[in-house]
């Protein structure tokens, strides 16, 4: 249906209303758990179940021309750095995978504040944040010169 | 005032306002913040910054990374690649910009922690392709949004704009914007010295190959809805290139990218019959577009033409021979990470058909078009170049400058600059931040000032969906069909039928011509009427009123660029079937539209070329 959510696992805590890019996973009012309010407007991008404390959230392919009986499933972990997918073919056979997400703990991207502050010359300049170091390249910042510039067909 | 004269109206001041938190958001939103210590950054987004945008899902691969600390490639590299697949028309000056700094953003991704391949002989990137490296990248969203949420002085989420404001004393300067809150209904009034328009490109324009469940398993993702162009355009920006749409070669249903199959994996397409086809239509190509079908790589468009007129000539389907390659584990292990990367689902329908590409080569077809500005194509906002070697007639002010005062672009807003990709958009997010940030400085203190009386009559207009609704619903026992209103996925379906009937969708085989064109742009403007009378049930389809009406203001855009441009330069992207040439002669320019929303006409207009290197 794209993603669906299952009754005896969510206790409707709003992860999925809050992550999904598409603002399609909404609260029912009735059984206070999560569902897809519009399944023709899901990605299947998984957002919403990679965010699910429950495993509470599944996928099964777009009915117009996904057949039944397959499973994709995901379990991603943060603190571990990595993503495992299990994939399930309609005729039973099953794949695996593991894949690193991650080579830094998590909240340690510094701000750019944390930079050195600019200097007057370097607004006039045309490198930006980390330039010229960031480029690894000897002579700096490449640039043309606008005499290179010639207008017509090539 | 009205039914909804109650709702909350909150007022943000900023600086620096980045509208959209994908990766060009996030690119401006870190890079103002080294720029401007001082100065207030606020990013604003419809959905959550921590997976938004294109990449929300993931990447398998960054596309466009120069690879300079080898000497892999360098910036008039990638500027004579783009031109060459977007057959000669790009604009040089600012793509060779992207690709000067694209490699300083990369390396910060991979200090921030994302995991880059490696070879193991060289230690270098892991290459896929010439310009591609490889990447675990499901973290790539969340990672830049991580830098950008420590930049950033704010950042909303779940906050759709739907309008720019302009300042009340100076013409043709942008002062702010306003949208509502999806969650709380309320009413932004968001003033900015700059704005940085970083929203998405269109997907859903053009009808899609899926029916019912399908149709969210579009290429590029559904909640790409054109804002990217109807903020500026309703402003008057110029925009280019909008003709310019994208057709893609893709995996069959689940749009599965092809680019690490061909470069990396070595696979191959044939016919129904186990043939080669391309070489088929080669001459039949070259009467089309000359010596362009002599140039490597071969451009995207013609290799999509060929596949199409293989088609038509009955051998279908075409299908990715894999079979050879997926005997060796590595490789079968790269072509399902690939997906699972980015396009799970495609892993969902091989799953479910029983499809393994070790046993079966898998069948591939074009995708419905799509309009956006950093793939192999280049629609979008006509933008002032760099300083330091832009020529005159592209350059009128500030790097990555609209035609508006204080109007910024990055991503797929800015046209012209194909090829830019996950890690061009960022890189050109930065150079707009760095530049709207001189723009401040250099503005004193003659500040914008927003006008009550725009954003009060704004307030009406963007609520009046919901009073519609209110309204009509009393009119009718049950159901979706009303005498008085139209529901957002109505009107969305009959935008993409008429852009698909008459403008160049799959039902016509992307063809499409002036008649075709005129009757198209009627029915567009009828469709235009009929969006005063929208009716949206809750706050979520308030969201989807006001992605159709951005969808339908680009819609007319491409259709009038579509009209203006009298050849067929991107055949196998879209055909006039009056003009089936290229035509070097009168159209190796770029195509400039205006919007006047006073008269609501469009005034279109021819641009010259820059080529910078033979």
């Amino acid at each position: 249906m794209p993603t669906f959510v299952y009754m005896t696992r969510c206790d409707g805590c709003g992860h999925c209303v809050d992550i999904c890019p598409s603002d399609i996973m909404h609260i029912d009012k009735t059984y206070r758990r999560a569902y897809n309010i519009e399944p023709n407007m899901c990605w299947e991008c998984y957002s919403c179940v990679k965010a699910c404390p429950q495993n509470a959230i599944d996928a099964r392919g777009y009915a117009d021309f996904a057949p039944l009986g397959h499973s994709v499933r995901v379990l991603r972990e943060p603190e571990k750095g990595t993503i495992s997918w299990k994939i399930k073919f309609r005729n039973g056979h099953e794949k695996n995978f593991v894949s690193p997400i991650r080579t830094t703990p998590w909240g340690t991207i510094p701000s750019p504040a944390e930079l050195p502050p600019p200097s007057e010359n370097d607004f006039k300049n045309q490198e930006l944040a980390h330039e010229p170091d960031a480029l690894n390249i000897e002579g700096g910042l490449p640039a043309l010169t606008s005499g290179q510039l010639k207008k017509g067909v090539i | 005032m009205g039914l909804f004269s109650r709702r909350k109206t909150k007022f943000v001041d900023s600086d620096v306002l980045v509208i959209g938190g994908g990766m060009a958001g996030c690119g401006a939103t870190y890079e103002a913040r080294h720029w401007g210590r001082d100065l207030k950054i606020v990013c604003v987004e419809k959905a959550n910054i921590e997976r938004s945008g294109a990449v929300a899902q993931g990447l398998y691969a960054i596309n466009c990374y120069m690879g300079m600390q080898w000497d892999e490639n360098q910036p008039e590299d990638h500027v004579r690649y783009a031109r060459n697949d977007l057959m000669g028309l790009v604009r040089e000056d600012l793509g060779y910009d992207i690709a000067r700094h694209v490699d300083s953003t990369v390396h910060k991704f991979e200090e921030w922690g994302l995991p880059i391949m490696r070879d193991p002989e060289t230690g270098r990137y892991q290459r896929e392709g010439k310009w591609q490296i490889m990447i675990h990248g499901e973290s790539y969203k969340p990672i830049v949004a991580e830098a950008a949420r420590k930049a950033a002085t704010e950042v909303y989420n779940r906050i759709m704009v739907t309008h720019l404001l302009m300042d009340k004393n100076k013409q043709n300067r942008v002062a702010g914007a306003v949208g509502f809150n999806v969650r709380t209904g309320d009413f932004y009034v968001f003033r900015a010295k700059a704005v940085i328009v970083a929203a998405g490109g269109a997907s859903h324009i053009y009808k899609p190959r899926a029916v019912g469940e399908g149709m969210g398993r579009t290429w590029y993702a559904p909640w790409s809805s054109a804002s990217a162009y109807a903020l500026p355009i309703e402003v008057g920006a110029k925009m280019t290139q909008m003709e310019n749409r994208i057709v893609l070669t893709r995996f069959k249903d689940g749009y599965g990218p092809v680019g690490a199959y061909f470069l990396h994996l070595k696979t191959y397409t044939e016919n129904a019959y186990g043939e080669e086809y391309e070489s088929t239509w080669y001459e039949h190509t070259k009467e089309l577009v000359g010596d362009y079908v002599d140039r490597h790589p071969v451009p995207t468009c013609l290799r999509n033409h060929a596949l199409l007129e293989e088609l038509k000539a009955g051998r279908g389907p075409i299908r990715m021979v894999t079979k050879e390659a997926f005997q060796d584990p590595h490789k079968e292990t790269v072509g399902w990470e690939n997906f699972l990367g980015m396009t799970i689902g495609q892993a969902v329908v091989w799953a479910s058909q029983n499809i393994d590409p070790k046993h079966t080569n898998p069948e591939l077809t074009t995708s419905e078009p799509y309009v956006m500005g950093s793939h192999a194509t280049c629609s979008g906002a006509w933008a002032s170049g760099p300083e330091d070697y832009a020529p005159d007639e592209y350059q009128w002010g500030y790097n990555r400058m609209m035609t508006v005062d204080g109007l910024f672009g990055a991503g797929d807003t800015i046209g012209g600059t194909a090829h830019k990709f996950s890690s061009g958009s960022y890189t050109e997010g930065r150079i707009a931040a760095k530049a709207a940030v001189n723009y401040i400085k250099d503005m004193g203190k003659d500040g914008p000032q927003i006008s009550e009386d725009e954003y009060e009559n704004l307030k009406k207009v963007v609520f009046r969906p919901m009073e519609n609704y209110e309204v009509g619903r009393n009119e009718i026992v049950a159901g979706t069909v009303s005498p008085s209103y139209l529901l957002p996925i109505q009107g969305l379906q009959r935008l993409e039928k008429i852009m698909d009937e008459y403008v160049g969708g799959i039902s016509t085989g992307y063809m499409t011509n002036e008649p075709l064109l005129t009757r198209g742009l009627e029915l567009l403007d009828m469709l235009r009427e009929d969006m005063d009378h929208i009716g949206a049930e809750d706050l979520h389809q308030l969201q989807r009123a006001w992605e159709l009406k951005h969808r339908l203001i680009a819609s007319e855009s491409v259709t009038h660029h579509t009209l203006f441009r009298e050849e067929t330069r991107w055949p196998g992207y879209y055909y006039r079937g009056d003009h089936m040439k290229l035509d070097d002669n009168d159209w190796h320019c770029f195509t400039l539209s205006k919007y006047h929303r006073e008269t609501n006409e469009w005034e279109l207009e021819k641009a010259p070329v820059y080529h910078i290197v033979d």
